[in-house]
Order: C-alpha cells, then sequence, then structure tokens
C-alpha cells in the first residue's frame, strides 16, 4: 500500500522526543508531514507511556502529549510501521519502505512512503556487555526494565539488582523502587566518588539529578560506585549475582554474592543510525567511540535532503533530542521555502535559526559530551567472561569460539564475525557488536544492515511488484 | 478492567495495552521458548524490539517479538 497523492514535504522516521519535535515544527510551518514509528503509541523510550492512565511520573511528558495531540492534527501519524529500508527515487525523493501488521490476522503488508526530505530521530538502545549468566530470564537491560513499568505499568521484580554504568541508572533504580521494588542496590562501574558528587549532579546542578538521588535515599537504596555484577546464576531464571569490588580499570578486586530474582543492567547506549548508514550519511566518533551520524549546525547529515537529530547523532537525552528535533524541523521547513521560491544558493547555505536554540543545543551536546567521558566502558570487563560465556546470544557463539576465530587468523571484527557468526543472528549484531568489537580491540564500525528490520518474504515480493508510489491510499 | 490471554492453556491476566511480554513476565513467567543449539531458556532482556530474544508462538503464527505485540483478548501462546 502506498500513502499519499502527492509526496510529502517531510518524512520523519521515530516518534519520540526528537521526531514528533521535529514533524511538529515543520507541520506548523505547513510542510506535509508523515512520522512513521513502530511502536502503537508515540512516545519512544523516554515518552513511553501505557495505553490506559495512570501515566508515569516522567518529566515533561504533559508537554510531549500535548504535542502529540497538536501533531495529529497537522500530519499523517502511522504507527506500528516498522522502516526496513530507505531508497533514492532517480527524481530524488526518497521512498520509506515499512511493513505493518493489522490486528485482523491478515499478517503483515508492506507499505511504501515518499518524501522530498526526511529527519532520522530513530532513538538508541540499551548497551549491554556480556558476562557468565546475562543470558537468564530474569536479567534484563536497563532499558527494559524501565519500558516494562513505564509502558505496561509492570514492575520487573521484587528483587531487583542495578548495574552498568552511566546517568541512566538513576532514574531506573528510583522508578522500580518507587514502584514498590525492592532495589538491592545500584552498582555504578565507574565514579569512585559517591552520589554526592556524582558527575550528573557535579555538571547539572541538581534539578532531575537530585530527585533521583533523593528518591534512592529515600527508599534506602544503596548506591555503590567501582562495583559491578560479574556474573548471574540460576537453574531456568536468575536466583543471584556475583557483585565485586573494582579498580578504576574494571579489574576485580573482591567478590560476594547476593540473592535476588531480577537484575538490570545496561553500559551506556548504542545510536541508531543503520538507516543513515544505508543513505551513506558520513559517521563520526562520539566521545565513547560510537559511530554516530554527523550532521552540521542545521542538523543536515551530508546526504541531500536528510536530517537527523537526537541519539542518532550523540547519545544526550530527551531534553537534547527534542532541541535537535525543533532545528531540524525548522531547517527542514526554510529548506522547502527556498526550494519553492527556486532559490538554490540560498538553499544550500540555509536561512538562519533561531539564535536561542541554537546555542542552547550546543551547550547541551558539550554537556553530554562530558557525561559520556565521565562514564567510559572500561577493558577491565573483558576479564569477567569465561570461555563458555555467551558472547552472541543469538547464535550462541561462546567466547571460546570468538578465540578460535582469532587463532585461525581472523584478526578484526568482521572476519571473526565470517568464521565465526557472532552478529549473524536475529538481531544483526544490535546487542553483541559493541563487546565483539571490543573483545577484536577496535572501535564499533557503522552498523551495515540492507534489511534493518526482518521482514516476511510475501512482504518483501508485495513491496518489490509494487508500483511506483504516485497513487494513492490505495 | 483485565482480559485473559493464555499459555500452553493456562490463564494469564492482561491490563489492555499491554504486550504479550509484560502480560506473561508480571504473571511470573520468565521464559517461553529456548534456544536452537543450547536449548537455553529465553524471555524479555532488551524490551525494546531490539535482541528478538523474547520471540514468541502466538496463535499458531509466525515467531513475533513478545516485547512489541500488544495482547489481545483470548491470545494463546504455546511454548516448547
Amino acid at each position: 500500500m502506498t500513502y499519499d497523492l502527492m509526496t510529502y514535504d517531510l518524512v520523519v522516521i521515530g516518534g519520540g522526543a526528537a521526531g514528533v519535535a521535529g514533524a511538529l515544527s515543520a507541520a506548523q510551518r505547513g510542510l506535509r508531514v508523515a512520522l512513521i514509528d513502530s511502536g502503537a503509541r508515540l512516545g519512544g523510550q523516554y515518552f513511553r507511556h501505557p495505553a490506559v492512565p495512570p501515566h508515569p511520573a516522567t518529566s515533561g511528558l504533559d508537554r510531549f502529549v500535548r504535542q502529540t495531540r497538536a501533531l495529529s492534527e497537522r500530519a499523517e501519524l502511522l504507527l506500528g510501521h516498522q522502516v526496513w529500508s530507505v531508497s533514492r527515487e532517480p527524481g530524488g525523493d526518497l521512498t520509506v519502505h515499512c511493513v505493518t501488521t493489522p490486528g485482523d490476522g491478515s499478517g503483515e503488508r508492506p507499505v511504501e512512503v515518499r518524501g522530498r526530505r526526511l529527519l532520522l530521530a530513530t532513538g538508541a538502545h540499551d548497551r549491554p556487555l556480556p558476562f557468565p549468566g546475562w543470558d537468564l530470564p530474569g536479567v534484563l537491560t536497563a532499558g527494559g526494565a524501565q519500558a516494562l513499568l513505564k509502558g505496561n505499568g509492570v514492575v520487573a521484580g521484587q528483587r531487583v539488582v542495578v548495574a552498568g554504568t552511566g546517568p541512566f541508572l538513576l532514574p531506573v533504580a528510583a522508578g522500580l523502587a518507587a514502584a514498590g521494588a525492592r532495589v538491592l542496590g545500584v552498582h555504578e562501574a565507574n565514579g569512585g566518588l559517591g552520589l554526592a558528587r556524582h558527575p550528573v549532579l557535579a555538571l547539572a546542578k541538581a534539578g532531575e539529578a537530585a530527585s533521583y538521588a533523593l528518591s534512592l535515599a529515600r527508599h534506602r537504596v544503596p548506591y555503590r560506585p567501582r562495583t559491578a555484577v560479574l556474573a548471574a546464576h540460576g537453574g531456568d531464571r536468575l536466583e543471584a549475582v556475583t557483585v565485586a569490588r573494582l579498580d578504576r580499570d574494571w579489574n576485580v578486586l573482591s567478590t560476594r554474592r547476593v540473592a535476588c530474582d531480577t537484575l538490570a543492567t545496561g553500559y551506556g547506549f548504542t545510536p541508531q543510525t543503520d538507516l543513515g548508514v544505508q543513505l551513506g550519511c558520513d559517521t563520526r566518533r562520539d566521545a565513547d567511540g560510537s559511530p554516530v551520524l554527523a550532521v552540521d549546525d542545521r542538523q543536515r547529515t551530508g546526504v541531500p535532503g536528510v536530517w537527523a537529530a537526537g541519539e542518532p547523532t550523540g547519545v544526550g537525552g530527551w531534553r537534547l533530542a527534542e532541541l535537535e528535533g525543533r532545528l531540524a524541523g525548522l531547517a527542514a521547513a526554510d529548506d522547502a521555502g527556498l526550494a519553492a521560491a527556486g532559490e538554490s544558493a540560498a538553499r544550500e547555505a540555509g536561512a538562519a535559526l533561531p539564535e536561542v536554540l541554537v546555542r542552547r543545543r550546543d551547550r547541551m551536546r558539550a554537556f553530554a559530551r562530558a557525561l559520556l567521558e565521565a562514564y567510559p566502558v572500561k577493558d577491565g570487563w573483558q576479564g569477567w567472561l569465561r570461555d563458555d560465556t555467551l558472547v552472541c546470544r543469538c547464535e550462541e557463539v561462546p567466547l571460546s569460539r570468538l578465540r578460535e576465530a582469532q587463532d585461525l587468523g581472523a584478526t578484526d571484527a568482521r572476519s571473526i564475525k565470517l568464521l565465526a557468526r557472532p552478529g549473524m543472528g536475529w538481531c544483526q549484531g544490535r546487542i553483541c557488536g559493541y563487546p565483539v568489537a571490543c573483545l577484536a580491540g577496535e572501535e564499533p564500525a557503522p552498523p551495515r544492515r540492507p534489511v534493518v528490520q526482518p521482514i516476511t518474504l510475501a512482504a518483501l515480493a508485495e513491496d518489490l511488484s509494487a508500483e511506483p508510489p504516485t497513487g494513492g491510499p490505495s | 478492567m483485565t482480559f485473559q490471554i493464555t499459555i500452553d492453556g493456562r490463564p494469564v491476566p492482561v491490563t489492555p495495552g499491554q504486550t504479550i511480554g509484560a502480560a506473561l513476565h508480571a504473571a511470573g513467567v520468565r521464559s517461553w521458548r529456548t534456544t536452537r543449539f543450547g536449548g537455553r531458556p529465553r524471555g524479555l532482556f532488551c524490551g525494546i524490539g531490539v535482541c528478538f530474544d523474547c520471540l514468541v508462538t502466538v496463535n499458531g503464527r509466525p515467531p513475533e517479538r513478545a516485547c512489541l505485540l500488544e495482547a489481545r483478548p483470548g491470545d494463546e501462546v504455546t511454548t516448547s
């Protein structure tokens, strides 16, 4: 099925903070906008909320919900649509290829959406590290525990351990404790300074971060810097974890065992850049080595007609994402206006964007960089693995098979993948890509995925045999 | 205001809007499939549609991600 009588002025992929702000600011400037998201509701990760109130206590959520209402009157919202590819048409337009599964049981079906411009606002996902037992049921990513709570009103467990690195551990632990879980500890592998001198508090000077700290104190949740979960234990579900004290490089100093039913773990985030990489957008290294989409002052990628905002341009949280989305929407609207007026030279330079927004974005971007530098992943974690520890969960590849591949001459992550198959399963390396690169002694490469979501052959065949998208809604 | 789904015939309560994965997890069901090679139990992990650990068979259809799939009254989840 192809939407549209005419091509959209702007197609936005991602309905979180960045995508909604971008779509709304462009639509308010008169652009015809379509926004595509895989979820059943707008919100992305941060503004995730249940179908039925009460909504979670999420800072900024009321305003976001108002934005989505305004947007639904001004733009086409395609929810429950998973984008698997974006292609460039001969005339320069972009076609976004999606699949959707209607609730009537008729199965998956392809949808194409065409636009003159594209805004990539695809967010990020957790970056877990492997350790013995990390595939036991009951071990969740920190974002997974948060999604259960925010989107479904489900508390992930009764006795919960939170472990990893980064400021995100604080809201996850605070949310679980406030919802009634007994949070046995927050194990921050970095730090060494304690919560009172936590970089978030030092850099942000209170606000949201202070409220998490207060909440943890109120629920008597211990915050333990320079500690980590080294191993998870249990038969067919999690029963206990081994917690270790670490030195500054994450080598183990001592261990103890903690009985628990749930572990929420995350070591930062992986920005979702695959659609941008597919289109040929330039990437750069973020402060933590992650490949992110390179954008200019106007949120333009290196590919004409393609903007990016939020985490794919560097992890920085919802406030920065929203700001970048707004700027991208305004820049896209300017581009459309100048294109209509036939002013190609002015279009190249772009009209001035609101100075106050630009300055605020640059300030927040610098803050985001400082945070990433405060929470690095240190090599010591590689010593936590045993020979039989799965590195790739999908293809069940243990560390020993990676080492065999290296002994056979696979010196880089790509050769290791071809020989030992980590990253060749369902998730396409989204989970194990980072640790495999680390174990190969490399920084992670930009993800190359010709098809970024699984698609049935029937839907693929239907998409390929479809008429060029000109008619429509058919 | 809840409805029911089943897992291998056993009833599981659902609050409208919950995903299959969330409803099963809330009911204390932590895994609903085993892996191809090691036969290891798997349930929710990333919770946001990225890792594919939580693949589930509902109403006999091909496997879908339980963390994304919204539960509907009477859905039948089968394991093994």
